[in-house]
């Protein structure tokens, strides 16, 4: 008897793991891991297996080979002779390029729009809600034809171009402006710029110091503008001024010398700053709304005007609401400027998947790459987003 | 639109990647066909004269007619065709996925597309060569004046390619700027944006016949690369690579014969040992192919011969008026000889 006994409590003791919740899920989540990658695995070697079955080449060695095709707009030099890789890496800058100026710009007027729709002032508020309900209305790639073949469309041939100072001249080939051209001893200018940001650092630091110990404001903002640009100036001045502008000029068929902002930049960045300022202004608006009445009244009675009272207490408390949201807008941008290829623009999406899928015809992988960097990006942003939102977090003391 | 097409390649990619049975897909599309009743067509999304819908809907064009004459020898009805249109990029993965049974749709025949893609071109059934437009007012007789040129060009297409191998040869500069559809690049050429628009000749005539004024544009005398243009299929199927191949074969050879749409019934009962063979009346007829036994009958009898479709699509009977030069018969002159049905 005892011995069956023991027995019995010794299965007890072999089964009773299973009910244990913590061991459970682990286990679960150990085979749900599983299956995920058991599918990607049956995915992956699935489309090998029917890609090597149909005669299609695979893999990544294409990236090594000449492109053999040209691409208007480069940010780093570029050719016919570089690589597919080379194309890609083009292709990246310019998703990069047309998404960043696009987020600065939209931000910027994202905001103003979203103040001027509460304002006091009639006018401005109905006009800010009539920009806002028609642009985020209107489908992203309509806008972009529109600024693209309606407005820029409009403007004169490169002979008749309209010219600024003879040194800026407009056409519907783009924007030809003057190219600063660095002579030796240009270096020392830019040494003195790296000085002033250093310089900048520390008299904010300094400042924000002062005012914390004392009270009393420095103006930060105008000093590090005057160190910003004057200390660099006068390095300038002294060394002799070495530098000299390429003046664009009319050659043959086009404009050359200078830098050229070409028309499909130009028209990707006002219709994505135009789209996405609508959506930003509505979140700044909805941010600003969910401060609470008292914090104005408050600030008020402190005897803070109406422009402080923003800056220093509505602004800071809005953001909180603001930034979540604000972040998708961002990645949503990112994300709309691969529309850039109905225009002509050379993003990563008309260069790679474009002409380099069509000429490889390594669809899985081309597509899987672009995938993962449009993934990437928005990742990214959206962490860096996260860390700026847990710094403005309510601090509770 | 854009989007959508997007959307149609990756989807076509996502269904490479998960396809299952590869056979399925690529062994048998003849019988695949037959079961579901037509034959679904890639073609191109608009260029007058190879693929384009008329004022009623109806898909008309030379790559149009491949697939009707193959429904014609497969179904004796060359209405059994689905039309599936797609654009430069997402063409090669829709054939590949299985999305369409055939690709007729302006390709260029090249060994990367042969070797690399797990496609196979069948047959040429038009012999194309890249151009360049250009405004009148600009005044250039001929493409070597072309230095520091701004060029709109389709993305995605071996003209692409072709552009900057011409430009870099002449040691000439350019700039190129590449749109999504032909649609849009044409667009970007009336407007200015470029000097130049450089495509297949053949597009070139069907864009022109696009623009306000045609007469404000010159088509350059330079032809500056080989265009084979004809139907692709999947590798691995040789039935079905057969069939399309000796479908495009019939049309030719029935104008060499001189069968026409007009004549073909006379021609059944009047005709010689070599056009009663054409038509199936006599061994080896269509059935060795897989097709219906009066195959080139009723190819000749819906479609027409090689002649007429051109005629009625780009040559003299069409809008676009282009004179058929390289692709008339041999023994006139061009470069269509199509093997003997015996």
């Amino acid at each position: 008897m005892p011995a069956e006994n023991s027995k019995k409590s010794n299965n007890a003791v072999a089964t009773r793991w299973i009910y244990d919740p913590k061991v459970r899920g682990i286990l679960f989540q150990v085979l749900a891991v599983a299956c995920v990658a058991w599918m990607l695995f049956y995915f992956v070697s699935n489309a090998m297996h029917n890609m090597e079955s149909r005669g299609i080449a695979t893999g990544f060695s294409f990236l090594q080979h000449r492109a053999s095709f040209g691409i208007v707009q480069t940010l780093i030099s570029y050719s016919e002779d570089d690589t597919y890789g080379r194309a890609f890496v083009i292709g990246l800058l310019n998703t990069l390029l047309v998404s960043g100026i696009g987020i600065i710009l939209a931000t910027v007027l994202g905001f103003l729009i979203g103040i001027a729709r509460l304002s006091n002032n009639w006018l401005l508020s109905r006009a800010a809600a009539v920009y806002i309900e028609i642009f985020r209305n209107i489908p992203l790639l309509l806008q972009i034809f529109f600024w693209y073949f309606c407005v820029l469309r409009a403007l004169p041939g490169p002979r008749q171009s309209i010219d600024i100072a003879n040194a800026f001249f407009l056409n519907v080939r783009g924007l030809y402006i003057p190219a600063p051209i660095a002579e030796p001893g240009f270096g020392i200018v830019a040494i003195a710029f790296v000085i002033a940001i250093v310089g900048v650092f520390f008299l904010s630091q300094w400042a924000k110091k002062r005012k914390n110990l004392t009270g009393q404001p420095f103006p930060v903002f105008f000093s590090s503008l005057g160190l910003l640009v004057g200390l660099p100036l006068v390095v300038f001045l002294i060394a002799g001024m070495p530098l000299h502008w390429e003046l664009p000029a009319l050659k043959g068929f086009n404009f050359r010398g200078g830098l050229t902002v070409i028309p499909e930049l130009f028209s990707m960045v006002v219709a994505l700053t135009i789209f996405t300022a609508a959506s930003i202004a509505e979140i700044v608006r909805s941010g600003i709304m969910a401060v609470s009445k008292g914090q104005v009244e408050a600030s008020h009675a402190l005897g803070l005007k109406n422009g402080l009272t923003l800056r220093f207490v509505v602004i800071p408390q809005a953001m909180r609401v603001i930034i979540p949201p604000l972040t998708s807008q961002y990645l949503n941008l990112i994300k709309n400027s691969s529309l850039a290829t109905a225009v002509g623009y050379p993003d990563l999406v008309s260069v790679f998947m474009g002409s380099t899928l069509n000429q490889t015809g390594q669809a899985v992988e081309i597509i899987a790459m672009t995938m993962a960097v449009y993934l990437t990006i928005s990742i990214v942003t959206s962490v860096l987003m996260n860390i700026y939102n847990a710094k403005k977090a309510l601090v509770e003391r | 639109m854009s989007k959508l097409k997007y959307l149609t390649g990756v989807a076509s990619a996502v269904a490479l990647l998960v396809a299952s049975n590869a056979q399925a897909a690529s062994g048998d599309t003849l019988a695949n066909v037959k079961k579901k009743g037509y034959v679904q067509c890639g073609v191109n999304d608009g260029l007058p004269g190879f693929s384009s819908p008329n004022a009623k809907g109806v898909w008309e064009g030379m790559d149009v007619d491949v697939c009707r004459a193959l429904a014609a020898a497969i179904f004796s009805d060359a209405s059994k065709v689905k039309y599936i249109p797609l654009g430069g990029k997402e063409r090669f993965t829709a054939l590949q996925s299985g999305e369409v049974d055939i690709l007729s749709r302006n390709t260029t025949w090249t060994l990367t597309r042969d070797a690399t893609l797990g496609l196979i071109s069948t047959a040429t059934n038009y012999y194309d060569g890249q151009g360049f437009l250009v405004k009148k007012s600009l005044g250039v007789k001929s493409a070597k004046e072309l230095d520091g040129a701004t060029v709109c060009v389709e993305g995605g297409t071996t003209t692409e390619m072709n552009l900057a191998n011409y430009f870099n040869a002449n040691h000439m500069k350019y700039t190129p700027v590449v749109f999504d559809n032909n649609d849009q690049t044409v667009k970007g050429f009336e407007s200015g944006r470029c000097d130049v628009y450089t495509s297949d000749k053949s597009a070139i005539y069907a864009s022109k016949t696009k623009l306000a004024d045609p007469n404000s544009v010159d088509v350059l005398p330079e032809i500056i690369s080989k265009e084979p243009l004809g139907p692709m299929v999947r590798q691995g199927d040789d039935q079905w690579q057969l069939l399309v191949k000796w479908t495009v074969f019939a049309m030719v050879n029935a104008e060499e014969l001189g069968v026409t749409s007009k004549n073909v019934d006379e021609m059944k009962t009047k005709g010689s040992p070599d056009v009663k063979r054409l038509l199936g009346l006599d061994a080896p007829d269509g059935t060795t192919l897989g097709a219906v036994k009066d195959w080139g009958y009723q190819i000749v009898k819906q479609v027409g011969n090689y002649g007429e479709v051109y005629d009625r699509n780009v040559g003299k009977d069409s809008p676009l008026k282009i004179t058929r030069l390289e692709n008339n018969l041999w023994n006139k002159g061009g470069f269509l000889y199509a093997p003997p049905v015996r």
